[in-house]
């Protein structure tokens, strides 16, 4: 950086900074071997024989280079000059290219531990088999229970939703419903209702209890109550583990193609410069 | 039946049948009838005749010839004894059936034969070849000899829907309980882990029918009959207990069935004036190297010369015919034994060598000569030597025997096709020519073995020096006669100090599974080298500057004892008056803290633990629990002051290590979540690893790099599953081998396939037969099954191209025809043994989240975070 400043610097005050003198062409140059070698990480990534260096020494200085180093260098090439050319279309790319990947940065570091805490020593794996195992329990409970219990119950299994479209997993939304007994104008009628969280059906067997006379169908309904409740908690991780998996990748989305983009502006910046200048 | 017969043979088994077989080829080259064969079953080969229906008989060992006038191939038992039957008729074989031979009395040229019917014959040479069958031997436990236990199956079918117990590790155990299983239940129960006594075919088909799971077929290993519980009622199920890792067991079953082998009808032995070494059942005759007794005419071939296998006993009874007839001929290993001791500086023949050899080793002094020359030819020879040119010489010599060998074989195998095909019989099957064994060489100063690594031969010095030096303590200087290497042998770990040849020094390194079947046939060799074991054990660790024959007496006193896992060695509040040393395995230590366990450390071999309770306070202030199976060393007030006295100056360093443990200690207590943590892995079994993967889950964004790595650089198939790890705080236990300290996977591969780099990785070589006997045995799920996947496209043309799946394990790979042909391989971790950059896992994390650990890093990884 303090080279790359000493060189802006040390230009001829009597011309504008420009990326035409000398001092312009080595920062130039500098900035194109940067965005060349910190792209070529995506093919060094994938070299999974070559024995030089570890990833992470390759990551780390992927990040230190690309973050700090690169937007010096570019900066100080344009000398502040902007307009609206393919240079500055370079430029901002560029600018995209880091911004995108110091949200990268973020995520890295702020999502693994969010997600070792919402993973509660159980693996997705293992949560699964939870949930299918409670699953089959609460059915087996139900099918004990009150027709209109065991239809609650058989609906908002069936009904339960995980994931779903891609905003819908970028915000772990919970689009559940369950088919529930209607009241008043509705009396006598099954309608179905959003059971985000599990909250209805919850709700409705909990209504239930103080109201039962049959024996034995207290204690089946407590039991359900509990299945519900826990399954409420396992969905809501799932979701929010798909949903930080998913931000975790997301941002590869907008940096890889800006790349390749950046690369293509790039490609045109200095061509244009050489032949058309 | 009366007469004089130059040789009397008796036993018409296969060493019988070919003595006989060759004693008439004589007769009728001399015009006389010299030779009688009596048997005392109705027909010949009895214990054959007996075996099962359409059982399969092998020919191992593979490596030898078969050297006989009676014909013997693989195959099934009728096909045997037909060719058997006619070769009898074919050579003249004069066979007395029905001839049971009570007593023998006389000596060479003067030999007079009971049999059982009063009648009598004489003989100039009597070979005995009764073999051991007609001696099972017992259970051990009360009701052994209720009609609950049976100690001979003739027919399998005879059973059908019973729940049935088999008791053995042996080739007939194995064959009794796969032809059961055909229409029952059954149980085998093996003392060992392993099958080590059991022939190729039968190893094979055993782990096969174990690994089965459409069959009721299942193994105990490790187990003993501890008692029996008969039938209340005939027809009721009884029951065997059993004395199994995980505690005691009741099998309920119909019959018991043991297969424990025989042992040598001593007492008709002794009446034929044989003596026999010593006072075990199994104690076997004494024999010189013409397999005569100490009887002179007297000879003993085949079972009850210690030679089990067919093809062996065969080829002793056409070699001590020979011997009878004064033709000094040479066995049919002499060859291989020859190449062994090829470079050597001797001008003495092979005999010569192997009882020179003998003599010299104290610990071998005793052996059968037999089972000594089976050891050498286990065994490879290695000659150290000084001279620069000398060594330059036999180097060059090395490479003409070496040429010779293959050209003989080559040979040999020539005329044998042009014979067959002008018998008009096809060419056999052949593999292509082993590299013949030769003497190895070595330089003066060359290492055996270096410290850290993990190998487990074992070592004699016949001739010459080596030095074992370590880090603390003198050096130890050994000559002829003594023998190194026990410590990893016997605990699995790595090699500890190093071992340097001098000059002019001559080794007999043996293979691990050689001596373990040597120490459990032979009680003398084994008591020998565990005695060397805890001398050096305890000169290692407790008194480094003595020499450690002078711990002899120390050594005597301590004990050893075996816990499994999830045992409890001693409890938090016990008073103790001892202290361990870890042989193998993992302790976990725990304290209660406020109602809660907490993990202190876990002490692995080759450490110690309990030591306070000889420091100063005798109550345990922890509890000691078994974390996987373990083996330790008990060293009591009286032998720990002992060892003191003898070396005082150890003092200042058991301290500090004690220090160390303790300051360990407090650190741990004091932070109970990585306390936790390490009490997670040591549940998962990580005490035992010596190099597992851990991913700091703190630092892990999901990239899947580690597994994508792996199957990049291991042929396509990832050997780590990331993703069903198990997962504690911030750790993930990713499904990877750890490469345990005792590798389970390693017992039983029927190619002895697996083996171990000195480094400590543990790997599967391409002579896999994918028999899945690993992935069974291995108990963290780390080895699949896998067929070669296809090859793809290049990295650049997927990038650019889209061609391809890209890199890492495909999941909708279809193998080729050529991979179906070849069938599923073992796969599994190898820890990148091969790569400068170490496990690609690791180098391909781009957060350094991957890593790889062994037990002593435990505390560190739990304190991250």
């Amino acid at each position: 950086m303090a080279a790359s400043a000493g060189i802006y610097l040390s230009q001829d005050p009597a011309l504008p900074p420009n990326g035409g003198s000398w001092q312009g062409y080595t920062l130039g140059g500098l900035g194109l071997a940067l965005i060349l070698w910190l792209a070529w990480l995506g093919i060094r990534k994938r070299q999974y024989r070559n024995n030089r260096g570890t990833l992470e020494g390759w990551a780390s200085a992927h990040v230190y280079l690309g973050g700090i180093a690169l937007p010096v260098a570019a900066t100080l090439h344009g000398g502040f000059q902007f307009g609206l050319n393919v240079h500055t279309l370079a430029y901002a790319l560029m600018a995209g290219v880091i911004l995108s990947g110091l949200y990268g940065l973020y995520t890295y570091l702020r999502f693994p531990p969010l997600l070792v805490r919402n993973r509660g020593d159980q693996s997705m794996d293992e949560r699964l088999a939870e949930l299918d195992r409670i699953d089959k329990e609460a059915l087996e409970t139900a099918s004990r229970c009150d027709e209109s219990v065991h239809t609650a119950v058989h609906s908002a299994l069936d009904r339960t939703a995980v994931g779903g479209g891609f905003r819908d997993q970028l915000f772990a939304r919970d689009r559940s419903r369950v088919l529930l007994p209607g009241t008043g104008k509705r009396e006598g009628r099954n309608v179905l209702v959003a059971n985000r969280g599990q909250r209805a059906v919850v709700d409705y067997l909990a209504q239930r209890i103080p109201d039962t006379s049959k024996h034995g169908e207290a204690e089946r309904l407590r039991e359900l109550l509990y299945v519900f409740g826990r399954r409420a908690e396992l969905l809501q991780r799932l979701r929010r583990e798909i949903s930080l998996q998913l931000r975790m990748k997301l941002w590869l989305a907008i940096h890889v193609p800006l790349t390749v983009a950046l690369l293509a502006a790039l490609t045109v910046h200095v061509v244009t410069v050489f032949f058309y200048w | 039946m009366t007469g004089h017969y130059g040789i009397a043979v008796i036993g018409a088994g296969p060493a019988g049948l070919s003595a006989a077989g060759r004693a008439a080829e004589h007769d009728a080259q001399d015009g006389e009838a010299g030779h009688i064969l009596l048997e005392g079953a109705p027909h010949h080969a009895n214990t054959i005749q007996r075996y099962q229906k359409g059982k399969h008989v092998m020919d191992e060992p593979g490596y030898l010839d078969l050297r006989s006038p009676i014909e013997f191939n693989a195959g099934t038992r009728e096909a045997i004894l037909d060719t058997w039957a006619e070769d009898i008729r074919a050579t003249g074989i004069n066979l007395q059936c029905g001839a049971e031979v009570t007593a023998i009395d006389g000596e060479r040229g003067d030999f007079t034969l009971r049999c059982a019917d009063g009648t009598e014959i004489t003989a100039d040479n009597v070979i005995l070849a009764i073999g051991t069958q007609g001696n099972p031997r017992r259970l051990g436990v009360e009701g052994d000899d209720s009609a609950f236990v049976q100690y001979q199956l003739d027919d399998p079918d005879e059973y059908a829907d019973e729940d049935i117990v088999v008791v053995g590790a042996g080739d007939a155990a194995i064959e009794n309980a796969l032809g059961l299983a055909r229409q029952n239940r059954v149980v085998i129960v093996n003392r060992r882990n392993e099958f080590s006594r059991a022939k190729q075919g039968n190893l094979d088909a055993v782990l096969a029918a174990i690994n089965d799971r459409d069959l009721a077929f299942s193994c105990r290993y490790q187990s003993n009959v501890k008692g029996l519980q008969p039938p209340s009622a005939p027809g009721e199920p009884g029951a065997i207990v059993l004395d199994t890792p995980d505690g005691e067991e009741a099998i309920p079953c119909h019959r018991v069935i043991a297969r424990l082998g025989s042992i040598p009808p001593r007492g008709f032995l002794e009446r034929c004036g044989i003596e026999l070494p010593n006072e075990s059942p199994e104690a076997l005759p004494e024999l010189d190297e013409h397999y005569q007794s100490n009887v002179p005419g007297l000879y003993v071939i085949g079972a009850l010369a210690g030679y089990p296998l067919i093809k062996q006993a065969m080829n002793q009874g056409h070699d001590v015919v020979e011997f009878i007839k004064g033709h000094d001929i040479k066995p049919v290993e002499h060859p291989l034994l020859q190449l062994k001791f090829g470079l050597l500086p001797y001008r003495a023949d092979v005999d010569e060598i192997l009882a020179l050899y003998q003599q010299r080793v104290p610990m071998f002094a005793r052996m059968n000569t037999l089972a000594f020359r089976e050891l050498i030819l286990e065994s490879e020879i290695r000659y150290a030597v000084g001279d620069e040119t000398a060594h330059e010489e036999l180097r060059e010599r090395r490479r003409t025997l070496r040429e010779r060998r293959i050209a003989e074989i080559e040979q040999a195998r020539a005329d044998e096709d042009r014979r067959r095909s002008e018998a008009g019989k096809p060419p056999k099957p052949r593999r292509p020519v082993e590299e013949p064994d030769i003497t190895k060489l070595l330089r003066a100063g060359d290492y055996v073995y270096r410290d850290g690594e993990y190998t487990n031969t074992f070592f004699t010095i016949v001739e010459g020096e080596v030095t074992l030096r370590s880090d603390n303590g003198p050096e130890t200087r050994l000559t002829a006669g003594q023998f190194f290497g026990e410590m990893s042998l016997l605990s699995g770990r790595p090699r500890i100090g190093d071992a340097v040849v001098s000059a002019d020094t001559i080794l007999i390194e043996t293979p691990r599974r050689t001596m373990v079947k040597l120490m459990a046939a032979n009680a003398e060799v084994a008591e020998g080298i565990e005695t060397v074991f805890l001398q050096r054990t305890l000169q290692q660790f407790f008194a480094p500057s003595v020499s450690y024959s002078a711990l002899r007496d120390i050594a005597r006193q301590v004990t050893t004892s075996r816990f499994n896992r999830g045992d409890t060695i001693y409890s938090e509040g016990d008073t103790g008056d001892r202290l361990y040393l870890i042989r193998s395995g993992t302790v976990a230590l725990t304290s209660r803290r406020d109602g809660r366990e907490i993990a202190v450390g876990h002490p692995q071999s080759g450490q110690t633990f309990g030591q306070m309770a000889l420091m100063g306070d005798p109550v345990r202030r922890e509890s000691a629990v078994a974390a996987v199976r373990t083996e330790v060393i008990e060293i009591e007030r009286e032998e720990f002051l002992a060892l003191l006295r003898k070396s005082p100056d150890s003092v200042p360093q058991l301290q500090a290590e004690t220090t160390r443990q303790l300051q360990q200690a407090s650190r741990m207590e004091a932070v109970p979540e990585s306390s936790s943590v390490i009490s997670f892995l040591l549940d998962q079994g990580l005490g035992e690893a010596t190099d597992a993967l851990v991913i700091d889950e703190t630092l892990c964004i999901g990239c899947d790099n580690c597994e994508i790595a792996c199957a990049e650089t291991h042929d396509g198939v990832s050997r780590l599953n990331r993703k069903a790890g198990m997962r504690f705080a911030h750790v993930n236990l990713p499904i990877a081998c750890r490469h345990c300290e005792q590798p389970h996977c390693m017992k039983e591969c029927p190619p002895d396939a697996i083996h171990r780099e000195p480094s400590g990785e543990v790997f599967i070589d391409d002579s896999c037969i994918g028999c899945g006997n690993c992935e069974t045995n291995c108990p963290y799920d780390v080895i699949k099954m896998s067929y070669e996947p296809p090859k793809k496209p290049g990295l650049l043309q997927w990038l650019l191209m889209g061609r391809g799946p890209g890199p890492g394990e495909d999941p909708l790979a279809e193998p080729t025809e050529a991979a179906q042909e070849a069938g599923k391989k073992a796969v599994k971790c190898d820890a990148c043994r091969d790569r400068p950059a170490g496990p690609a896992c690791v180098q391909s994390c781009p957060t350094g989240a991957a890593v790889r650990l062994s037990p002593a890093d435990f505390a560190d990884l739990a304190e991250r975070n």
